[in-house]
């Protein structure tokens, strides 16, 4: 190395996406795009019924039709290995566990000769009744063995009734979430290839490793002969980390024409087999002094899965470290019903608990007379309030103080439903933020090229994060180099093992690997005088060790979030005017793509509590409103003025970089800023979302 | 896909006699929401005959002041338009109101005026719908319909028409002109679009192979003070939870004349003419306004999930209402 001055650190500084370029140029290539000849296309049917077994298939007119070369069903699909996850078991059994499961597939030589196919196909089915319907007091609701990923379903501390028996002040409200569905730009897409040595998979995923040791051994492969192929992917939300139905169903249709498979998942097929965020119906009761101090907070959930699957979703785990209270009680209940599997959903979990929460934190401070952001300092904790660990850093306090200057909040006045502006009623409401900090252990491999450029490998997944930007600043400061001289290769399981882009620890996981492996690597090239050799020197990394023994410290990032909004007097009309989230998040590595995550997860935010609602129907069994039509996300016009701002966090306690997650946090209680400012606008306490016209219209 | 024929159309009477008496076949204009039901398989047809070609794209004045207005207009040229702007303000807003303005660039008049009911169960083929398929049953009426209709809905059908430009155009009383297979004809709006009755499956009074031409807006000099309010739950590209056109003409404080319909309410657009009636020599007043609107509302039958749609149309028509009558 002939570098004798290190250059300014990258980390910190706001660098374009390194494939930027080739994304915006239609150069990046995502699953769907691999055409590998003999190509052939696999269109999937859906059950239309909710619950009961299929009898036949009728493939008599489909096989008629030109080009058609396959029709598989549970009657003639190739046997694979049971699965710990039984949606990945697609056409192994006759049972129908709710509408929209695959239980037959198509393959033709074009892609609409199998859309008619597929359509031709007639499945008779024994129907079953289904019940569908989420409610509290379901008799089916159990306590499940663990809510995710791993969690104690229920918690209790001091004598939460008693408490709440003697409390000066309570609220004790019901709030409830619908079901919310991912809808990440790119859809579900597979392109499956069998060879010699193996399988192939061009797939849309959150990551890459776990893809391949969850398919490999459904096939009877070693993880070895499956390959995993996904460089860019076009979102996730996290309905893409955890491997479902489509994936297999393209592997197994590939292996049973021996030609490889194209399978894309429509837009309406996403909303029955990619997951989704569960309903949730939460009961909360906080009991406190009359200057708001909390003696006793209690939070029960109420939640659903399907038959086959348990997901089981974490809602009340943010309440068991939040805020100081003597005495606590969580709970968790889940029934099974005929629908959809849920899943990951952009911070599962902390959305919807916590947008409980902060309500009721809201009722409280009207109940109380109290400012919400004096409400929630006079309630921090000194330590984790579970595990009486030290917080590792918390600064909520500081982002709610932060966030009250930059928003103006001094001036506001507590009383709801009095500012006219235009002739609409204006409020102004307040939440607080928090997901907690994971890692997960993953390896990285670091390469001194003759020609004084480096390469890291490491099988990351870069879903429109900026992971892989992320990645190069990372390791050019481990390597004490320019960015320019850096190249990170992500997206394949063939580069080494790496932990999915999921619970916001992308970075913290792969970040810690690459700067181990950039580590090594410096240091094998002092041993060498700086000499590259012409093949060049390569080192790797495994952080199992290091991540398995880190310190004893509650860790977790915060926020504040801020909402101005007007609502039509007349109609209800609800429009979110300014949101403002200020986050403490460690070190931000790079605030360009920091601040889409933060104004992307609160625009995801700002759409849960307006918005978005998957309405299920109770005859049929399904979520209705399957595309996004009917649908809602919020559009451009939606979003009027939105900042995401940051305060400094130096905590020595998370990871080389000092960096929590940031891709969740910023979904994470906006619903609730929503919410409280269309209280304080309205006067009237909204606590079913979302918050639209026939809540309000009178 | 199931293999169709497609052929373009040289002139209108050829147009239509290749598709009179063929059910089978079906119009292209802008394929906004016709292409979208074929990959539903909610429309199969065999042939389309492609009109875009030949379909009138001007909007032209006549001597007395009647805008004819192309049945293959944009909609984002209609909404554009400067005599629209100025004359009929209402119709511009209306159809800026309406989806995208991707869709707006590709929608026709004549393609806007047929688009289909966006009721779920209509549009999903897994699912009985007696609009889609008679005689199959109408889940909706005990399903989801909360953004179904609460006037002039029948047993078979609750479904509401989509179109925000179809509302103005009712309250204006637009012609709208068809070549068939007898010749040209015209109807009036309020007219073409017809309520469900028993026979949901017929969205509007045209003929099989009846093909629009042009819409005809004949003058109305107080629809200069006129406004569409569309009620919806995302702020674009969403259709109306309810809407409303009115023109009102004040003087003295005094209504003298106007006009009024409700989208996102019923079958068709609704021309609330009870509503009109009470107000005509009524004075300009917020309590008048809710006389008007409760008036014309005492005919709704709302479903389990759209109460709400009755105080929703009152609320925006009496602030519509005040609204223009205050800037008079």
């Amino acid at each position: 190395m002939t570098t004798l001055t290190r250059p300014t650190p990258s980390v910190g500084s706001a660098l374009d996406r390194v494939e930027g370029v080739e994304k915006v140029t239609g150069q990046a290539k995502y699953a769907y795009e691999y055409a590998p000849d003999d190509l052939v296309y696999a269109v999937p049917v859906q059950a239309d019924i909710a619950r009961g077994e299929v009898r036949s298939v009728d493939a008599d007119a489909a096989v008629k039709l030109p080009g058609v070369i396959a029709t598989i069903w549970y009657g003639n699909a190739p046997r694979i290995a049971p699965a710990e996850n039984a949606e990945l078991s697609v056409l192994q059994s006759r049972r129908v566990a709710y509408r929209g499961q695959y239980v037959a597939v198509v393959v033709a030589d074009t892609l609409e000769n199998a859309v008619e196919a597929a359509r031709l196909l007639r499945v008779d089915y024994d129907v079953e009744g289904h019940d569908v319907e989420l409610r509290a007091d379901h008799p089916g609701m159990y306590r499940p063995e663990k809510v995710n990923p791993a969690y104690p379903a229920d918690t209790e501390q001091g004598d939460p009734d008693e408490a709440l028996a003697g409390a000066e002040v309570v609220v004790d409200e019901v709030y409830s979430t619908p079901a919310e569905h991912n809808n990440p730009m790119e859809p579900h897409a597979t392109v499956a290839v069998w060879g010699d040595d193996g399988l192939t998979l061009y797939d849309s995923t959150q990551g890459a490793t776990a893809v391949r040791d969850t398919v490999a051994p459904l096939f009877g492969l070693p993880p070895g002969n499956v390959r995993v192929v996904s460089p860019h992917v076009g979102g996730g939300f996290g309905s893409k980390g955890t491997p479902l139905s489509p994936v297999v169903l393209a592997a197994l249709a590939a292996k049973h024409v021996g030609r490889p498979v194209k399978l894309t998942v429509t837009r309406r097929q996403m909303f029955a087999v990619i997951g989704y965020r569960t309903p949730t119906i939460q009961r909360v009761r906080l009991g406190a002094d009359a200057e708001g101090r909390l003696k006793v907070i209690v939070h029960d959930a109420f939640e659903q899965s399907s038959r086959i699957r348990e997901f089981a979703e974490q809602t009340t785990t943010p309440t068991r470290m939040m805020y100081a209270a003597p005495n606590r009680r969580t709970t968790h209940r889940l029934v099974r019903l005929d629908v959809p599997t849920p899943s990951w959903m952009r911070a599962p979990g902390e959305t919807p608990g916590m947008y409980a929460l902060e309500s009721a934190l809201d009722e409280l401070a009207v109940a109380c007379g109290i400012d919400p952001i004096e409400l929630r300092v006079r309630n921090e904790p000194a330590a984790d309030p579970e595990s009486g660990l030290p917080f590792s850093s918390r600064n909520l306090v500081a982002c709610m103080r932060e966030g009250a200057r930059r928003f103006g909040w001094a001036e506001r006045d507590p009383a709801p439903g009095i500012r006219l502006r235009d002739g609409l009623l204006v409020g102004t409401g307040v939440a607080a933020s928090t997901y907690p900090v994971y890692r997960r252990p993953s390896r990285a491999t670091a390469t001194a090229l003759a020609d004084g450029t480096f390469t890291v490998r490491i099988a990351a997944a870069d879903i429109g994060t900026g992971a892989r930007t992320a990645l190069t600043q990372i390791a050019a400061d481990a390597l004490g180099v320019p960015t320019g001289l850096v190249r990170v290769e992500i997206g394949d399981s063939a580069l080494p093992d790496a932990s999915l882009a999921g619970g916001s620890m992308g970075t913290a996981s792969w970040g810690t690997a690459v700067v181990r492996a950039c580590e090594a690597l410096t240091g094998a090239l002092r041993e060498r005088g700086g000499q590259v050799p012409p093949d060049g020197v390569e080192v790797s990394a495994d952080t199992a060790r290091e991540v398995g023994n880190g310190e004893r410290y509650a860790r977790h990032a915060f926020g504040a979030q801020f909402a101005e909004v007007a609502v039509d007097p007349g109609t209800g009309e609800t429009r979110v005017l300014r949101l403002l989230g200020v986050f403490a998040a460690g070190r931000i590595v790079n605030p360009k793509t920091a601040r889409s995550q933060f104004i992307g997860g609160m625009t995801m935010g700002l759409s849960m509590a307006l918005l978005e609602e998957s309405v299920m129907d109770r005859e049929f069994g399904d979520y209705l409103n399957h595309d996004l039509a009917q649908y809602h996300v919020a559009a451009c016009a939606d979003v009027r003025d939105i900042e995401a701002v940051w305060v400094d966090e130096d905590d020595p306690h998370l990871n080389p970089m000092g960096a929590k997650g940031i891709g969740e946090i910023g979904i994470v209680g906006t619903a609730a800023a929503v919410a409280n400012a269309v209280y304080h606008a309205t006067g009237v306490r909204v606590r079913d979302l979302p918050i639209r016209v026939d809540r309000l219209v009178r | 896909m199931r293999p169709f024929s497609y052929l373009r159309a040289q002139d209108a009477p050829s147009a239509v006699a290749t598709a009179t008496g063929r059910p089978e076949t079906m119009y292209l204009a802008g394929g906004t929401n016709l292409v979208d039901l074929m990959r539903l398989g909610v429309a199969v047809p065999d042939v389309l005959v492609d009109v875009s070609g030949i379909a009138s794209g001007t909007v032209e004045e006549t001597g007395d002041g009647t805008l004819l207005v192309g049945a293959g207009v944009r909609n984002s040229d209609l909404a554009a338009d400067p005599l629209v702007r100025r004359r009929q303000p209402l119709l511009s807003q209306a159809v800026l109101a309406g989806a995208s303005g991707q869709i707006r660039n590709m929608a026709t008049v004549g393609g806007n005026l047929m688009q289909r009911t966006r009721c779920p169960y209509f549009q999903d083929v897994t699912k009985p719908c007696n609009k889609r398929l008679p005689g199959t049953g109408c889940p909706a009426r005990t399903g989801e319909n909360r953004n179904l209709a609460i006037l002039g809905h029948s047993d078979s059908c609750v479904a509401t028409h989509p179109s925000d430009m179809a509302v103005a155009l009712a309250a204006l009383g637009a012609i709208v002109h068809v070549e068939g297979a007898d010749g040209p004809r015209t109807v009036p709006m309020p007219g073409l679009h017809r309520l469900p009755g028993d026979e949901p499956e017929r969205d509007t009074v045209l003929g099989q192979g009846e093909l629009i031409t042009a819409v005809e807006v004949p003058p109305l000099p107080f629809a200069g003070r006129s406004r569409y309010r569309k009620v919806r739950d995302r702020a674009s590209f969403a259709f109306a939870v309810v809407s409303v056109a009115v023109a009102l003409d004040v003087a003295d404080g005094i209504v003298r004349d106007c006009r009024i319909a409700f989208g996102g309410v019923a079958h068709a657009p609704w021309r609330a003419e009870t509503a009109e009636a009470v107000l005509r020599g009524a004075t300009a007043t917020e309590t008048e306004f809710a006389r008007a609107a409760e008036a014309e509302l005492a005919a709704a039958r709302p479903l389990p999930g759209n109460a709400f749609k009755i105080p929703l149309v009152r609320n925006v028509l009496v602030r519509t209402l005040a609204d223009l009558a205050e800037a008079s």
